[in-house]
């Protein structure tokens, strides 16, 4: 499909919607807004506009649409695939200043806010009120549409769930410019296909969301972390099965590596409680009262010495889990200072063949000669494996980055897993999910955003496209 | 080398809340943890010991339940462990705690190396450990950021003076204060927790000191008298000034006396 060039009638179509200082074309759009996260997949957008309201969100979807401009809704910025890259060039509408917190309803316990909200101000917002908004994603300056986007999982999915478990309503623009409704304060929906489950995950492609409602719980008194040592790696993630097994349901389950938890050393300048292992799980256990979330890590903590753990200690006041958790935020960043590129494979796996999966990664290393460093979400199979340039050239980088993404890929299958478990296909995973899904599966979800866009202006290149 | 460290247990968040009617700190339902800044000495202790040889003995003051500072700082490493504790103590100011502390001291053995956190985070006035020092009559530095040097019969030390820093070298026995950062506290061991869960924590009670005369403690032996203990307003006007600490010192000296609060 061929979209129509900005021309300077278009650009004053959006000077008259936003006025001039909402507006910004050629040397005054920041680079920034030309990639995101993850760097590689770049072009900058013909025209960067910032959006306040619903209203100006709509005038603008319906301007395109009648004149067939492409259009990229972009939050922060964090993603790691190029979702919010204007790959076709176009509008780019800002998000990301729509970041007021509307409501917070404690008889129907739902926060109402604008798509914008960074992540970090939502608990900060919501935790005086004794609730919690318990999806835990590591990037906590990314936005909340961009958590929906993506169905951002993060570190409590293993007790609490994902994004997508705590949408209850959202209001949306469609790309012809309409403004739709979807969910609302309800606690049960069977009223019909749940759009709002489809545009959570749709990575900006069916509609832009403009306003959400998320559910919220009561606030856990307590939360004590156990950082624990193990000879190996293996060790470790051998024994998260045996975790999961005990019921004990802890919020967390993390491992490290050792390599990782130097380079966040030296990133953050500040030492980490303990370094002197190969291989560490995280575990975290919230609560009411210290003493039950004692008895529940106390079984956790005799099963892992039963399987070799060297010892289990105990993050429990705000200076310990400060030390542990601020180094655990800062793996992503860390990794990425200690190399010339990098780019991630974030595939899940079915909880017990986590091991077999980090093994084999192990293997890719040696049998490529190429580093790869990986950390994450034992306790939900969601791994975070990233395979560094380091000094290779940009050629042979290319080269052996997709033979190797291309073995990872090929394992993950064979384990049953899938290709993302929480950073979404965007731009760069297409072509490993459309291996695995299969034509009949991706003709389902193309016809999915047709029905949504069927002049396809709204974030095109995505996906299944 | 026989090391003693010094614990408090303290408030677990900065949250507490004083009852307007009575002015008391409300307690109940509050955790409590070590004060922060004890961990450092402890790991310095450790670090120390695991280097050097020796014993580590923890002491605190305070309530029955403050024991579990010393099954905390066995869950670290300590080998040994008191509690000062008897109702005739309460109430101490830095005074009479420090003094107590001290007697509590004499009667747990001969130390090398008495290690203190430079402050308490309810406290924080910082003068408990420098006092206990006077009591027994041994030297003491404050505020150590780092130790450059053990030798035989003395230690060296790198020691903050807030606008300059000084390498001083002391004789064993001494008392160090140490500043926070000076080495990375280790987390408690579950493992050691198991160890250590029947190890003895001694009870030191008035009965047990030389000077068992009661007026030297607790309220009796405090001549601080807190009239009112009360929230602080939120304030939120500000002014920043700028210069050396001497300069902002005098300044500040007269602008407390125009506001006439000295």
């Amino acid at each position: 499909m061929e979209y129509k060039k900005l021309d300077a009638k278009d650009i004053e179509f959006l000077i008259s919607l936003l006025g001039n200082d909402r507006v910004y074309t050629g040397e005054e759009i920041n680079e920034d807004f030309s990639h995101d996260e993850m760097g590689g997949i770049s072009r900058i957008p013909d025209v960067l506009v910032d959006v306040n309201t619903t209203e100006e969100v709509s005038k603008i979807m319906k301007y395109a649409s009648d004149n067939l401009i492409p259009v990229v809704a972009r939050g922060s910025g964090t993603g790691l695939v190029g979702g919010s890259v204007a790959v076709f060039g176009g509008i780019m509408m800002n998000m990301s200043k729509m970041n007021k917190i509307l409501e917070i309803d404690e008889e129907n316990l739902t926060l109402t806010l604008e798509p914008g909200v960074l992540l970090m101000e939502i608990s900060k917002f919501v935790e005086p009120y004794d609730l919690f908004y318990p999806p835990d994603p590591g990037e906590k300056s990314a936005t909340i549409a961009g958590n929906i986007n993506t169905n951002a999982g993060g570190m409590r999915a293993v007790k609490y769930g994902v994004t997508r478990d705590y949408i209850r309503g959202l209001e949306i623009v469609l790309p012809n410019g309409e403004v739709l409704n979807v969910g609302g304060k309800v606690v049960k929906n069977s009223s019909g296909y749940s759009i709002k489950d489809l545009i959570c995950g749709s990575e900006g492609t069916l509609g832009v969301i403009t306003k959400i409602i998320l559910k919220l719980i009561p606030l856990p008194k307590k939360a004590v972390s156990l950082l624990i040592p193990f000879p190996n790696l293996d060790m470790a993630i051998s024994t998260v099965p045996k975790i999961v097994k005990s019921k004990s349901a802890p919020t967390a389950i993390e491992f490290m590596q050792r390599e990782v938890i130097l380079a966040a050393e030296e990133f953050l300048g500040k030492k980490f409680p303990d370094n002197s292992s190969d291989a560490y799980l995280l575990l975290t256990f919230d609560g009411n009262s210290l003493e039950e979330i004692e008895k529940a890590y106390e079984t956790v903590a005799n099963i892992c010495l039963e399987e070799g753990a060297l010892d289990v200690f105990i993050t429990d006041t705000d200076e310990r889990k400060e030390a542990v958790w601020s180094a655990r935020g800062a793996f992503l960043e860390a990794v990425k200072a200690t190399t010339t590129d990098m780019d991630e494979c974030d595939v899940v796996v079915p909880r017990n063949k986590v091991a077999e999966f980090i093994k084999y990664t192990d293997e890719l290393q040696k049998q490529f000669d190429v580093r790869i460093r990986s950390f994450g979400h034992a306790g939900d199979g969601n791994l975070h494996v990233y395979v560094l340039k380091d000094d290779l050239s940009d050629e042979a980088w290319e080269k052996k980055l997709s033979t190797v993404f291309e073995a990872m890929y090929s394992k993950s299958v064979e384990l049953k897993g899938l290709v993302s478990g929480e950073h979404g296909i965007g731009y760069a995973k297409k072509s490993y999910m459309k291996e695995q899904y299969g034509p009949e599966y991706v003709a389902l979800m193309k016809n999915i955003k047709l029905a949504f866009d069927p002049k396809n202006i709204l974030n095109p290149g995505k996906i299944c496209q | 080398m026989e090391i003693l460290v010094c614990v408090k247990q303290v408030p677990g968040t900065t949250k507490v809340e004083v009852d307007p009617v009575t002015g008391v700190l409300k307690r109940d339902g509050v955790d409590s943890k070590m004060n922060p800044y004890d961990l450092y000495a402890l790991e310095t202790a450790l670090r120390l010991k695991e280097k050097h040889g020796g014993t580590i003995k923890v002491i605190s003051m305070g309530p029955p339940q403050a024991a579990e500072v010393i099954r905390e700082a066995y869950m670290m490493g300590a080998d040994e462990g008191a509690l000062i504790t008897d109702r005739k103590f309460a109430g101490a100011d830095v005074l009479a705690t420090s003094y107590t502390i001290s007697q509590g001291v004499r009667k747990l053995g001969s130390f090398d190396l008495i290690l203190c956190g430079k402050q308490t985070t309810d406290g924080d006035t910082a003068q408990v450990g420098p006092a206990m020092a006077e009591n027994l009559n041994i030297p003491h530095i404050a505020n150590v950021l780092s130790i450059i040097e053990m030798k035989e019969k003395s230690i060296v030390v790198e020691m903050d003076m807030a606008s300059t820093v000084e390498i001083v070298e002391v004789q064993f026995p001494c008392l160090l204060t140490v500043e926070k950062g000076i080495f990375q506290p280790r987390l408690p061991s579950y493992r050691k927790k198991l160890i250590t869960k029947d190890r003895e924590v001694k009870m030191i009670t008035l009965k047990d000191f030389d000077d068992k005369n009661e007026k030297n403690y607790g309220l009796n032996g405090s001549p601080t008298q807190v009239e009112r203990i009360f929230p602080p307003d939120a304030n939120s006007d500000r002014e920043t000034w700028t210069g050396t600490g001497e300069q902002l010192g005098h300044k500040m000296a007269s602008k407390l006396k125009t506001l006439k609060f000295i």
